[in-house]
């Protein structure tokens, strides 16, 4: 398979960080009141996220790596401006909808673990295409809680009623909804055993914030990261040493019964 | 005064941060196993959003405001953010080992929670003044306190239940956020 479109397959399925990756769970819960919210969100993550890739991937041997968290939140917040002074400029409806979550993109962190996990280390061109195939991935995911909350909610489908009034149940439209509608999809991942971070099935070393987004928030992705690195280098260097031990006793071994046979 | 009652109560029960506005779940889904650890979390939150919401409304409106650069609130505020708890961090190592013993594990993962840069960018969305500012960020913190303990609370006694094997883990977790979400949309008719 060609590369750039296994990172577009990679981003939509394998590691689709809302359904796989259980990342960004904020904005995932907040604005996914109406389908149209979803995509609108969906669609500014994935245009900060494909060029704070770009920018991050093709700076990345310029930043000093002891500085590289704070530059990246530099390039991500500058990114999301210009979004939002875009927004607000073009789809101002949109601008209102979606309120404050359209700053809180710079906290979200499938951005800052995909810079970390994959635009620190790879090509500008590849991880474009990573950008773009995470945010679809989380356009996807958005998309479909909010199309499920929106009928259930307000008996509509991308604004057009089809429900009967009578038979909607409104609290799916407000909070407490969308904290059941999250729950039902974790239970059916289990049920199913499709991967997920809530399951524990996916490699940790291979998540891009390198471990279960419940039990982490924004910067933790990359102190866990981190962790996780130093972690496995420990275990490698424990092994290599029991390795050696092993080796020196064996040795110890062989010549204690060289001496005794030359005795 | 009055006002400033009106304020705190709005932030931490009526839009409270986690259960109404969706900001800072991750914390609130992660570090809640314990009561006592979601308890360290609270205090570090309470601690970091007043300094926050201080240090942003003073560099709001005598930095950005006077160069007329508000648009760049949002780089600015999470910089200051960045930087207060990594400061914050080296001062309670240096000068109070006691609370950093209680809070210091809790604090660099809210360098970077929604909830922090959420009060601030509310702050200037609302047009608070200082004390006003202030007030709001610690009703929000507190808010985000009350519910994280409560929902801890709560996992503590549903650890021993039986309950099926599909919504064990994180579903039951999210369905009782659900239904704390359901008893916190009650607190709106208080204001």
């Amino acid at each position: 398979m060609n590369k750039y479109i296994e990172r577009l397959y990679n981003g939509i399925i394998k590691e689709n960080p809302t359904f796989v990756l259980m990342l960004g769970m904020c904005p995932t819960l907040a604005v996914t009141t109406t389908a149209v919210n979803g995509i609108g969100m969906g669609l500014s993550t994935t245009a900060v996220l494909v060029f704070s890739n770009l920018l991050i991937s093709a700076l990345r041997k310029i930043i000093p790596d002891r500085v590289r968290i704070p530059a990246y939140i530099v390039i991500v917040a500058s990114l999301v401006t210009i979004v939002q002074l875009l927004l607000q400029a073009y789809i101002p409806s949109l601008y209102n909808s979606l309120g404050i979550f359209i700053p809180l993109i710079v906290v979200n962190c499938i951005i800052l673990g995909r810079a970390e996990a994959y635009a620190a280390k790879n090509g500008p061109v590849e991880s474009a295409f990573d950008g773009i195939g995470m945010g679809l991935g989380f356009t996807v995911g958005l998309t479909c809680i909010a199309l499920f909350r929106e009928l259930l909610g307000s008996g509509a489908v991308f604004g057009m009623e089809i429900v009967p009034e009578d038979y909607r149940i409104a609290i799916f439209g407000l909070a407490p909804g969308a904290f059941f509608v999250l729950a039902c999809l974790t239970a059916l991942q289990n049920k199913f055993k499709a991967p997920s971070a809530t399951n524990g099935s996916v490699s940790h070393s291979k998540l891009a914030c390198g471990g279960n987004c419940m039990n982490c928030s924004g910067s933790a992705c990359m102190s866990n990261h981190t962790t996780l690195e130093s972690l496995r280098i420990q275990a490698q260097e424990e092994a290599l040493a029991a390795k050696k031990a092993a080796l020196a006793k064996k040795e110890a071994e062989m010549k204690a019964k060289m001496d005794k046979t030359e005795e | 005064m009055k006002e400033l009652i009106l304020v705190i109560i709005g932030a931490a029960l009526v839009n409270n941060i986690i259960l109404s506005q969706f900001q800072g779940l991750c914390p609130f889904l992660g570090v809640s196993k314990k009561v006592d650890t979601s308890l360290g979390m609270g205090g570090a939150v309470i601690f970091v959003i007043v300094l926050a919401s201080i240090v942003t409304n003073l560099v709001y409106t005598f930095v950005l405001v006077p160069l007329d650069v508000t648009y760049l609130q949002t780089i600015a505020f999470i910089l200051v953010i960045a930087a207060l708890v990594q400061f914050v961090e080296m001062f309670l190592k240096k000068n109070v080992p006691s609370l950093y013993q209680a809070l210091g594990v809790f604090l660099p993962l809210i360098t970077t929670n929604c909830a922090v840069l959420g009060s601030a960018l509310t702050n200037v969305q609302k047009e608070y003044n200082f004390i006003f500012s202030v007030a709001n960020g610690f009703g929000t913190a507190v808010g985000f306190t009350i519910a994280i303990v409560l929902l801890a609370s709560i996992r503590e006694h549903i650890e021993d239940n039986d309950i099926p094997y599909t919504f064990q883990g994180s579903p039951i977790v999210l369905i009782t956020s659900g239904l704390m979400a359901i008893a916190f949309m009650g607190f709106s008719g208080l204001i």
